[in-house]
């Protein structure tokens, strides 16, 4: 596990300096750099794995991709509900296997993030070397509605990639 | 103003309760592990948010609406790690009503990669259990 270099850190130092910040609730310059006395100190006890890969934000794809999974929140939210409440038979569900295009490690864990913050979605099993997702789908009564959970799912991939496009050319698998 | 803003937070409030409720419900009627996951890691997500929301908007002057923020987004970074385990777990020593599932496509995977899932295989208990 390599660390992170310096200038790789300037990000994480950031992000846990708002975090103090916002713990404390009102913002001064103790707060602020107390902050930074603490990231600092987190950085060097519990130093973190190099994200290796550069990637680019786009702020427009960003906020699709947000709406997208905002709106899929509330939709599935409601279709869970329903599932809990509705009388009958046993729910029948599928375990499937959702193979993305994507071999990049970062990209796989925020479909991956996405799709399980989503219900009617769990993750049970990850292999990143072949970039395939294994997916607990609630609900699930046939062929159709797994191929309907994988287009989504694949939809939901090619949002994510948009917006955090490589910096260089994606590695991709031939 | 004040009364719209305050009938939108009871809203918002009342909200993120039904769907905390729902997913309790859908706890104790769901078949299995796996299912019950679904439940317990998600109506009450958005159900947090609105929660949460609602609060922020009835403390709107107050310092502590910068911790609603974090309680809001460390939520929804961690409830997705938390229920993955979960279900991996359930999943590995057989916690999942097989009967159920109109599709199985990790189960060939695992085998083929020489895994073997979970060492209690036993038949699908019936009925409901706490």
């Amino acid at each position: 596990m390599s660390r992170l270099a310096p200038r790789r850190q300037l990000p994480v130092i950031a992000w846990l300096t708002l975090v103090w910040v916002l713990l404390w609730g009102t913002w001064s310059w103790a707060n602020l750099l107390s902050g930074i006395l603490v990231s600092l100190i987190v950085l060097a006890v519990l130093p973190l794995p190099a994200v290796t890969e550069g990637r680019r934000v786009r702020p427009l794809a960003l906020l699709r991709l947000i709406a997208y999974v905002a709106r899929d929140l509330v939709v599935s939210s409601v279709e869970v509900s329903r599932l809990a409440l509705s009388p009958g038979p046993r729910v029948t569900s599928a375990v499937l296997a959702v193979r993305l295009q994507t071999r990049s490690d970062l990209i796989l864990t925020v479909v991956a993030e996405a799709l399980s913050l989503v219900p009617g979605s769990v993750i049970v099993e990850i292999d990143s070397p072949t970039g395939t997702l294994y997916v607990h789908v609630l609900g699930v009564r046939d062929a159709e509605g797994a191929e309907r959970f994988r287009a989504r799912a694949l939809h939901l991939e090619h949002l994510i990639r948009r917006a955090l496009p490589a910096m260089t050319r994606e590695k991709e698998a031939a | 103003m004040t009364t719209f803003f305050d009938a939108l937070a009871g809203l918002l409030v009342l909200t993120g309760c039904l769907l905390t409720l729902l997913a309790g419900v859908g706890l104790v009627r769901f078949p299995d592990v796996l299912s019950r996951m679904h439940a317990a890691t998600k109506p009450q997500t958005l159900g947090l948010l609105c929660v949460v929301a609602g609060a922020g908007i009835r403390l709107h002057r107050s310092v502590d609406v910068w911790m609603l923020v974090l309680v809001a987004a460390f939520q929804l970074v961690t409830a997705p790690v938390s229920g993955h385990l979960v279900a991996r777990m359930a999943y590995r020593t057989r916690h999942v009503r097989s009967d159920l599932l109109v599709a199985d496509e990790l189960r060939p995977d695992l085998e083929a990669a020489g895994i073997e899932p979970g060492p209690g295989r036993r038949p699908p208990r019936r009925g409901r259990q706490g």
